[in-house]
């Protein structure tokens, strides 16, 4: 690179000071630090989005030799499509209840074991081991806990005389198994992201409370929680948008069934594309996804920032 | 924050001796309710290694035990019988090294030029690798198993690594890492005479090496557990990672509990140990994506 001349175009923009050459470098080695992430992205990821919205819409089938255009045809169809909305129905119920059931629990065990000494050390490293343990790993080990014949649960329960279903092929119990199990599987990710925020609390917020005579639930109210907000949203969010994806999860667990009542859209989504091979359709529902994704974001967004300025 | 109520002010106060006993009966409930927690997420795990190490005629005679009558290792033999699993962990290596340290390149360089260097047309860079963030994986699937198809690239490394070689986490997570460290450092270094790379190997990157660590194990874990994309870019069993094929293995009818408990033990077992010996660095990584 060199470093001599100053570039004619960047002259005639500025004038420089009389007597002072401007030097400028010709090429800017910047471009080269960015170049393989932007390519990368630009390949894998910018150019294929736009391209997914395009096979949207057509009827875009692989191996065909050419792809009809279809317009919003994909579109209306997914709208009169129960399958797709069962599917929704089961991903926004898990998306709920295991966004909110793992902030709650996360921060109760977070507030339980704030202060760090060797056991309650321990504790958080139980907690947060099935977080890093992956989802198909947790759901074939749950899926053989819950089984009637030789599952630890079933056994457990049966000792304490308590007759026991079997979880997963009963369509009541199916899927409130599987948002249990993801809880179980993200309590650990709330309550690090939470402990990590509160031990940024200074400590003399908490003993000019107590000077003050506020009691545990107060200081947790008044000191602990405010303090907390960002990290609450955070995590919530998060919560969501994994939620939002469920996939291996049910794949491993349950497949779907019973007739469905696991099936998540990016499950159907998969099957869609990978089974059926009906990309253009397939990419439809990756499409809808994404826009409830980025609405339920954008409200999560603004209620946060309402709240921010009372 | 307003200001935090006094005591005299709080509506119910019970008379302190009282008040003092029911304090401490909850924090002794609390802990017995925490502890019992703490059990139940690792109890599944105690049992998969119970199972993983039993003969089936054990399991079905007391599934209340957790651990074996009797320790045996044909779990082990017939899950490495039954799939190349060698092979599977070699791949799942490959896949989740490989496209992590790539991933580790490209975005600390990424990173280090819009947070140190000026250039033309910075921020739209920025901008427009931010709202990538926003855009779920599963919308390009699709279209990048199209594009990987017609390349030849399923069932091979390349296909598997190289769209997961960057990530716009990673790239704003270092950004927002090295836009902390003082400018100090490079001026210093450029009076030497350094140019753009010497400050980003020499300076940027050795005075950033706690967060690469944190990044790579996070990243590291996420694509050793990944499912999804190695499950669409490899169908054929030689060149899957274990969480897909463990699924598959899974859902055969017939199965060997035995089999698949070890299958899990094992593909669950580099990221435990990672786990108990850089647990600092995990909670650190899962931590720095929440608080800015």
């Amino acid at each position: 690179m060199t470093t001599t001349e100053a570039p004619a175009a960047g002259a005639g923009r500025r004038p420089a000071a009389p007597g002072l050459r401007r030097r400028r470098p010709r090429f800017n080695s910047a471009y080269l630090f960015i170049a393989p992430s932007v390519i990368l992205i630009a390949i894998f990821i910018a150019e294929p989005i736009a391209q997914s919205g395009w096979m949207s819409l057509h009827n875009w089938t692989i191996g065909e030799a050419t792809h009809k255009f279809v317009g919003f045809a994909n579109y209306t169809a997914l709208y009169h499509d129960s399958r797709f909305w069962n599917a929704l129905r089961v991903t926004v119920l898990y998306t709920v209840v295991v966004s909110v059931g793992q902030v709650l629990l996360g921060l109760a065990v977070a507030s339980r074991l704030r202060k760090t000494t060797w056991y309650s050390a321990l504790l958080r490293s139980a907690y947060f081991f099935p977080y890093i343990a992956s989802l198909v790993v947790v759901g074939i080990i749950w899926k053989f806990l819950l089984d009637p014949q030789v599952g630890l649960v079933n056994a457990w329960l049966s000792d304490v005389g308590i007759s026991a279903p079997d979880w997963l092929q009963s369509t009541a119990l199916a899927l409130p198994t599987v948002i249990a199990i993801g809880i179980w599987k993200n309590v650990g990710f709330a309550m690090i992201v939470l402990l990590a925020s509160m031990q940024q609390v200074p400590t003399f917020l908490y003993e000019a409370a107590t000077l003050d005579g506020a009691n545990t639930w107060q200081r947790f109210r008044h000191v602990t929680l405010p303090a907390l907000r960002p990290a609450l949203l955070f995590t919530s969010i998060i919560a969501t948008i994994t939620g939002l994806q469920l996939f291996d999860l049910v794949f491993a667990m349950t497949s779907g069934g019973p007739i469905f009542h696991t099936e998540s859209v990016v499950m159907y989504l998969y099957e869609k594309g990978f089974v059926e091979f009906q990309m253009g359709y397939a990419s439809a529902i990756a499409w809808v996804l994404f826009l409830i994704i980025l609405a339920i974001s954008a409200v999560q967004l603004r209620v946060a920032r309402y709240r921010d300025v009372d | 924050m307003t200001g935090v109520p006094s005591g005299g002010a709080a509506p119910l106060r019970l008379p302190r001796r009282a008040g003092r006993l029911l304090g401490r009966i909850a924090a002794v409930l609390s802990w017995v309710v925490v502890i019992a927690g703490a059990l139940a997420m690792l109890v599944p795990f105690l049992w998969m290694l119970g199972v993983a190490f039993r003969t089936s005629t054990d399991l079905y005679a007391a599934p209340a035990r957790i651990l074996p009558a009797q320790w045996t290792l044909h779990g082990v033999q017939a899950v490495v019988g039954q799939l190349p699993f060698a092979r599977l962990i070699v791949n799942t290596f490959v896949f989740a090294g490989g496209a992590t340290i790539l991933m580790l390149l490209f975005d600390s360089m990424t990173a280090f030029a819009l947070a140190r260097l000026r250039f033309p047309g910075r921020n739209v860079v920025f901008v427009l690798i931010l709202a990538t963030l926003m855009v779920p994986f599963q919308v390009t699937i699709v279209p990048v198993f199209l594009t990987l198809f017609h390349l030849g690239w399923l069932n091979s490394y390349q296909g598997l690594i190289i769209p997961r070689a960057t990530s716009a986490l990673g790239i704003f997570m270092l950004r927002q890492f090295f836009m902390r460290l003082p400018s100090e450092l490079d001026d210093a270094a450029r009076i030497d005479g350094a140019g753009n790379f010497t400050v980003y190997w020499r300076i940027i990157l050795p005075n950033a090496k706690p967060a690469l660590a944190s990044l790579f194990i996070i990243q590291f874990a996420a694509l050793w557990n990944d499912f999804l994309w190695p499950l669409v870019i490899s169908n054929n069993v030689n060149m899957q990672t274990l969480p897909a094929a463990l699924t598959i293995f899974s859902s055969q009818s017939g199965i060997d509990h035995a089999a698949l408990m070890a299958g899990a033990a094992i593909s669950l077992t580099p990221l435990a140990i990672a786990f108990l010996l850089l647990q600092r660095f995990f909670v650190q990584g899962v931590a720095a994506s929440g608080i800015k």
